[in-house]
């Protein structure tokens, strides 16, 4: 093996990933005094927060009387009971102070009349616990998160906040349990960076590129979500996957639920707004598990639009052309771009197609990373916090609504930030570390820069996205699944064989893609592991073998360890937490979840 | 008029070629630029006989297939793929854009030439060392800046207020504009260039923002702004359709009316 140094670093905070929630995390931190560092594998503003759309829930009230029990009540059916409904209490409660402080910061929110924040309908958000829906989505025309993170990136230069820019986090520092920092590979000159950290907290993101057809931008392949396996930690509800009803047919790229929102409706190949038979109250505006599989159904039955009757058809040319102008002129670029649509005269070309991950690495409210030891299902990993799309706090349960997960960035890359101000000491000593502790991540470093196998990267890549993308669908099967386990074992099996043509140090974009593989085909594996041992149908989890939800034996979160060597996948659960926050609303009981 | 050339170990020689595979449907040629920072020898044109068929229809769909199948060791930044990021800023038939929406067949000739973005140090390939653009970008503060007390809930500002704003906050910091403006190939290192005072003037008619005269006060400086001359490369050029030219004469008609 080569030899590598490391150039050495010492803060008391270390952000891996600069998204909505990284830069919140890193932010808040920064202002309680804590010596703060931030890497990110690309500049802080090309994290895929970008790209989000439609708007950031809150109940502000600003359209018409709102309350956050509601939005609470909301969330909670949107998780098909999943979520930890304490951890959804803090959420929904910290939601307006949250975009008010966004737009202190300056984020050019849209407005009413009054010059309040304007708030669009978005599905599954409604009124007085179900009733009509709502609107309580802050939005920024259609470009909310590039509003929210360009906003944010300037607050954090307003700060001091030191950021490691293109530096690709490599793994955990783990001592005893105990994660003492992280290791990183610079790109632009080659060098590898030891940060030692008194907390590391990871903001890495989803794992969208696990399949073939995604939303997700590139660079989500959850690097963090793959550290922590490697770590010997466990994820969690990775078998919970969403796929979003509007992806653009052939693209992949985002047509916002803000486009619904704004009375946009979907119609099959008999031109019939099919949504009303499937959600009769909720229409178009259901939440997006339950769109997604009215699709796929119409689809499937022979209903599907175009020459291969194969996707949906997405209206918005009945709308005022200024609404579409003022409200939605980011994807009226997009469906011109990537569908020659003019969204004034014709219908956009949709599909239901992946695009975030309710699953990812178990955490409590105040972000902290907790594991199963023993009878214990709530054991903090000390060191180790995590936010955003790579955490499951859990607050999105089995199926995520739209506008909760930008909500969800800042809030809990808030907490974060007060339980890191509330448990450190600035500048406190830190154990020296020894160089066991980085050794494997220099030795899998090697191994892939040299490997020299007979499979391309791209190839092994594109196995793993195909059995992802048939296996582990909108609808999954108990064959399915087990054909997808059988894929997964045969993609980590053929891992060994892997060539990477690029040798060098510098931006070396070959390896640097091997080692996002790396971290992919772990996650891919737990989650259809997951998705294999859940034998019941909840939120985005539909098992055709498997119809109904069953709270008897299913209402607990899966957790999933992975065996880097042998490719195993341990499985385990945590009860889900049947208790709120406050006295200030009761839990929550399960009932049927109909739109 | 001075004659200029490149210092010989930066030419651009002729570098390797790449056939089609066999049975491959319509090709199309890409000229690429290559530089390997950690090998000897000079940049280098690498030439690649793509199967167009095969590709999806933009340019970033090609550069994938190229190092999918034919050159893993390619180097180009990408992320979003739908033009939002703007990561994969690049020149590509000697016009500066982004990847992911310019689509192939737009580009008129027989072959199609990829470069990084002009003026800039290249790191490697078409990776451009953005490390000044975004020290400029810093250094106008974007953020807002206020004196009066934050209100318990939202600043008001009227949708007209607001209206002001568009066209100027959907900048993506690609980097387009700024790398084709040649008052930037020229006194880059003083002149703020297009982006970066695109995004000057957005703070400063954000209706919330309090700073307006501090802003300007630190723009007033014969390169920071004034090497505009609207040659208005950077609004031809804005894959985002802005107009950072008419950001920046606002700017100076700012600075004119507060004198008079």
């Amino acid at each position: 093996m080569a030899t590598y140094e490391f150039i050495d670093h010492k803060y008391d905070v270390v952000v891996v990933g600069a998204g909505g929630s990284g830069l919140r995390a890193a932010l808040g931190c920064a202002q309680a005094g804590l010596k703060t560092a931030c890497i990110s594998k690309v500049f802080p503003t090309r994290s895929h927060t970008v790209a989000a759309q439609g708007g950031i829930s809150a109940s502000l009230g600003n359209m018409g009387e709102d309350d956050w029990r509601w939005h609470m009540y909301d969330t909670v059916k949107g998780s098909d009971w999943l979520g930890d409904q304490d951890a959804i209490e803090y959420m929904v409660r910290n939601a307006p102070a949250a975009v008010y402080e966004l737009e202190h910061w300056g984020v050019p929110f849209s407005r009413t009349p009054e010059g309040k924040i304007y708030q669009r309908a978005f599905g599954g958000m409604t009124r007085n616990y179900g009733e009509a829906p709502i609107q309580r989505t802050c939005a920024a025309a259609d470009r909310t998160g590039h509003a929210l993170l360009h906003t944010m990136y300037g607050q954090s230069l307003a700060h001091e906040t030191e950021f490691f820019i293109e530096y690709f986090a490599l793994d955990l520092i783990m001592d005893e349990g105990h994660c003492r920092g992280v290791t990183a590979w610079k790109l632009d000159d080659g060098s590898l960076h030891r940060f030692q950290a008194q907390l590391v907290i990871l903001a890495t993101g989803g794992y969208g590129r696990a399949y073939f057809s995604c939303t997700s931008a590139h660079t989500c392949t959850g690097d963090g979500n793959g550290m922590v396996l490697r770590a010997g930690l466990p994820l969690q509800d990775m078998e919970f996957v969403q796929f979003h009803p509007t992806g653009i047919y052939g693209a992949g790229c985002l047509i916002t639920e803000g486009a619904r929102g704004e009375g946009g409706y979907l119609t099959n190949s008999e031109g019939e707004r099919f949504m009303e038979r499937y959600a009769p109250s909720a229409k178009d505006l259901a939440s997006r598990d339950v769109v997604s599989r009215a699709m796929t159904i119409e689809i499937r039955e022979g209903r599907g639009v175009g020459p291969k009757k194969d996707h949906i058809f997405l209206h918005l040319d009945h709308l005022d052309p200024k609404v579409l102008h003022e409200r939605l002129p980011g994807i009226s670029e997009s469906a011109r771009i990537f569908a020659g649509v003019d969204v004034t005269k014709e219908p956009i070309p949709v599909l239901p197609t992946v695009h975030y991950n309710m699953g990812g690495i178990p955490t409590n409210f105040y972000s902290e990373v907790v594991t199963r030891k023993g009878r214990n299902p709530d054991e903090v990993v000390p060191g180790l916090m995590a936010v955003g799309e790579a955490a499951c706090v859990s607050v999105h349960g089995a199926n995520r609504l739209g506008s909760n997960s930008l909500i969800d960035l800042v809030v809990f890359g808030r907490s974060a930030a007060l339980r890191a101000a509330e448990a450190l000491k600035p500048g406190d000593a830190q154990p020296e570390l020894k160089p066991a502790m980085t050794d494997p991540h220099l030795a899998r470093f090697d191994r892939f820069r040299n490997a020299a196998g007979a499979t391309p990267t791209a190839a092994l890549r594109l196995e793993m996205q195909q059995a992802m993308q048939e296996d582990a669908a909108v609808f999954r099967t108990g064959e399915s699944l087990k054909s997808g386990v059988k894929r997964l074992k045969a993609v980590h099996a053929k891992r060994s064989d892997l060539r990477v043509s690029d040798r060098g140090l510098i931006w070396n974009t070959d390896l640097m893609e091997t080692l996002e593989l790396d971290n992919l085909i772990g996650q891919a594996t737990v989650t259809v592991n997951g998705a294999l041992n859940r034998t019941e149908s909840r939120g985005a989890h539909a098992r055709e073998d498997f119809p109904e939800r069953d709270d008897q034996r299913w209402m607990k979160h899966t957790l999933a360890w992975f065996d880097d060597a042998t490719g195993k996948v341990k499985l385990d659960d945590r009860p889900v937490h049947s208790f709120t926050l406050t006295n200030d609303i009761a839990y929550i009981a399960p009932k049927a979840r109909v739109y | 008029m001075a004659q200029l050339t490149l210092p010989k170990n930066s030419q651009v020689q002729t570098g390797r070629h790449h056939p089609a595979p066999e049975g491959a449907g319509q090709t199309k040629t890409f000229r690429v630029y290559r530089y390997d920072p950690e090998a000897p020898g000079n940049p280098r044109w690498d030439t690649y006989d793509v199967d167009v068929e095969a590709c999806g229809p933009m340019v970033l769909d090609v550069l994938i297939h190229i190092k999918n199948t034919m050159d893993a060791t390619l180097a180009f930044r990408r992320s979003c793929r739908e033009g939002v990021c703007g990561s994969c800023a690049m020149n590509i038939g000697g016009r500066n854009t982004l990847a992911c929406t310019h689509g192939w067949r737009e580009i008129p000739g027989k072959d199609v030439q990829v470069s990084p973005l002009p003026h800039m140090p290249v790191v490697k390939d078409l990776v451009p060392d953005l490390t000044l653009f975004y020290a400029q970008y810093a250094s106008i503060e974007p953020w807002l800046h206020t004196d009066t007390p934050e209100p318990q809930k939202e600043w008001i500002q009227s949708p007209e207020d607001r209206a002001k704003l568009d066209g100027l906050y959907e900048c993506i910091l690609c980097a387009c504009c700024t790398t084709s403006c040649p008052s930037y190939w020229w006194n880059g290192e003083k002149y703020l260039g297009p982006a970066t005072l695109l995004q000057a003037y957005r703070w400063l008619v954000d209706s919330r923002d309090e700073a307006a005269g501090e802003r300007l006060d630190a723009l007033e400086d014969p390169f920071k702004l004034y090497r505009c001359h609207t040659i208005m490369n950077c609004a031809q050029v804005c894959p985002k359709g802005l107009n950072p030219a008419k950001a920046i004469a606002e700017v100076k008609k700012m600075l004119v009316e507060r004198v008079v």
